[in-house]
């Protein structure tokens, strides 16, 4: 493997090398667990560790909770009062399943940024970062079909929504609704189906994970300064990492523990903040929830579906050249889905040489925009689709195009970038005193 | 490239196709069962006619029936809704096409064509936006008909759609009058 020089796991004792040579499980725990990390990270590379724990959270609360749920369109709703009122700590263990799809996905969205940043879905880390976005959609996925279960007025109607997406492919879309849905409206068989999925996905995220921590543990972790561990030598390559245990495993937990009391503070004392009280009424065909809104952080996405309506021009310019096939309909569904394709597609529309939006000085400030753009987007998501609201959900959708399909292939072209350090030690030694065994610093902060 | 050999269907060459294809069949085979089961089971397709009695609907007032698990807008129209919609431009409409199913597909969106009856004071249609399927609120909206509250979808007095993401006018099931006071749906 063409990773970093280090140390390998030795078998030492006969029982060792009696296990290793026939199973060398040992020596691939001891691989991940030591491998070099740079040195140099800060505290925004927490947030893996963060998204494996809640996944964990979630399965272990989920597995819990379907011992007690019923997946039936009489019983769904009902059974999940029962969990509320009459299991034992029912209520707690469903708080922290539900709440912990907003960790994650809190947890998720700041990986993602981070990663934008720091150039991390840049060469040659692209299939972690293609990998990473797979599990997104996954994860997406997951928390929708989740949604659906308590059958509640928002679960149902949601549903129906979202499911309306598929019908709006062309041609094919009805039967691909009809065919998701198991009957031509939401019903039994999509609860079902969906409970089924719905316990399924995270297990495909679990393996995801192992192929998405294979991935960089080839490549290298990224680093701030977005400048490669030196591999030219185990010398050199440990002046510019620490072995992953114990440093960074402290380091992260560290940050777990604070993110997890704010957790438990939302789960113990406002655990319905982030939800909706209509998803507290019963299901009911016949009626739509007045005001009906997905969950916070599908907020951005539904936002940019919602924005391309008919009497936008790029809309009317499309459904003429297609004859008509895309319509406004599908064309805010491809709105919402090239949103994520566009930024899955980041590692080949950035052309800059720099890796790192630290010595990126144009970069820095389109990048906050976005960031900015995001929160717009996830506000304007929630609000009623009317005057002005429709007006900012254009804007706001527009410059989340514009950000990976223009200004990232353009700024690697006109922007002067500064110039990154030479080495992560040189960054490392520039912030911390340096140790007294390595090389005295000769141009500090340069 | 200096040696390049003849290339001739061999007899390992034919094993090497004729497995593969019959691999491929087989899988689909095994694999087709497994998505079929997801498509509408036979209880679901059993398709069910419901009959509603309208003798208490009031003009201005409508009646919502779920049929096949849909809701179904069942309005008794005032003689102001019919006018409203009679008076509406064709051309200017997005959705030009009545969506009836009990009409030739082509039919034009005229408000005849959209009532259930002659006289126009009947309207029955399925009461799900053509955007993304959510229940339309009655008697709402810039145009007096229908609003969809999810994305501000705006239907007129007959249910065509007028403003708003939605693509076509609100869908018109089979449905036929089987006396006075009884409208059968399917």
């Amino acid at each position: 493997m063409a990773g970093i020089p280090h140390d390998h796991y030795e078998p030492k004792s006969n029982g060792e090398k009696w296990l290793y040579s026939r199973l060398p499980i040992v020596g691939l725990l001891y691989d991940t667990l030591m491998l070099p990390t740079p040195r140099n990270l800060n505290w925004m590379w927490i947030w893996g560790i963060v998204l494996v724990f809640t996944l964990v959270l979630q399965i272990i609360t989920g597995i819990v909770l379907v011992m007690h749920y019923v997946p039936h369109v009489d019983m769904a709703f009902a059974s999940v009062e029962y969990i509320m009122r009459d299991v034992n700590g029912g209520h707690m263990i469903r708080y922290f399943h539900q709440n912990g799809a907003s960790l994650f996905f809190v947890a998720v969205y700041a990986h993602i940024f981070r990663s934008l940043y720091y150039g991390s879905y840049k060469a040659p880390r692209e299939v972690t970062w293609i990998i990473g976005m797979l599990m997104y959609l996954l994860m997406m996925g997951t928390a929708f079909m989740g949604y659906v279960l308590p059958w509640g007025q928002m679960s149902f109607h949601g549903t129906a929504v979202i499911t309306g997406l598929f019908g709006a492919i062309p041609f094919i879309g009805e039967g691909v609704q009809t065919w998701l849905l198991g009957a031509s409206a939401v019903g039994q068989p999509a609860l079902n189906r969906f409970f089924s999925l719905h316990y399924l996905m995270p297990f495909i995220l679990l393996g995801l994970t192992i192929v998405h921590i294979w991935a960089f543990h080839t490549t290298g972790n990224n680093n701030p300064t977005g400048v490669e561990v030196r591999r030219t030598s185990k010398e050199d390559a440990a002046k510019d990492t620490l072995p992953f245990w114990p440093y960074f495993v402290i380091k992260d937990l560290f940050a777990l523990a604070i993110i997890l009391a704010v957790f438990v503070a939302i789960v113990g004392f406002m655990p319905n903040y982030l939800g909706h009280p209509d998803n507290y009424i019963p299901a009911n065909a016949l009626a739509t929830p007045a005001h009906i809104v997905p969950e916070w952080y599908f907020l951005p996405f539904y936002a940019i579906l919602r924005a391309f309506t008919a009497d936008v021009w790029v809309v009317q310019i499309v459904q003429f050249l297609s004859f008509g096939i895309i319509d406004a309909k599908f064309f805010g569904v491809l709105a919402m889905f090239g949103a994520i394709a566009v930024m899955a597609l980041a590692p080949w529309l950035d052309t800059s040489s720099v890796r790192s939006g630290k010595y990126r000085p144009m970069f820095k400030w389109w990048f906050w925009l976005l960031v900015v753009d995001f929160f717009v987007l996830m506000w304007v998501g929630a609000r009623p689709a009317e005057s002005p609201y429709d007006m900012i959900s254009l804007v706001a959708s527009t410059y989340w195009f514009a950000y990976f399909l223009v200004i990232l292939p353009v700024l690697g072209v006109i922007e002067k970038p500064l110039t990154p350090p030479a080495t992560i030690e040189e960054d490392y030694n520039a912030h911390y005193a340096p140790q007294s065994d390595s090389a005295p610093v000769v141009n500090p902060a340069e | 490239m200096s040696q390049v050999e003849e290339h001739q269907g061999t007899r390992r060459d034919f094993l090497y196709y004729a497995t593969a294809g019959a691999g491929v069949v087989v899988t689909g085979a095994a694999v087709w069962p497994l998505v079929n089961q997801m498509n509408p089971s036979a209880d679901v397709l059993a398709l069910a006619s419901i009959r509603v009695d309208i003798s208490a609907v009031d003009p201005g007032t409508q009646l919502t029936v779920l049929w096949q698990g849909k809701p179904v807008f069942i309005r008794a129209r005032t003689e102001e809704e019919i006018a409203e919609a009679n008076a509406v431009d064709l051309a200017s409409l997005p959705d030009g096409l009545s969506q009836n199913a009990n009409l030739d597909p082509t039919a034009d969106a005229s408000d005849a064509n959209r009532a259930l009856s002659e006289d126009g004071v009947w309207l029955v249609q399925m009461g799900i936006c053509t955007h993304l399927g959510c229940v339309p609120l009655g008697e709402q909206g810039d145009f007096g008909g229908w609003f969809c509250p999810c994305h501000g979808s705006h239907y007129d007095t007959a249910g065509r759609i007028r403003r708003g993401p939605a693509p076509r006018n609100l869908d018109i099931p089979v449905a036929s009058f089987v006396d006075e006071t009884t409208i059968q749906l399917g």
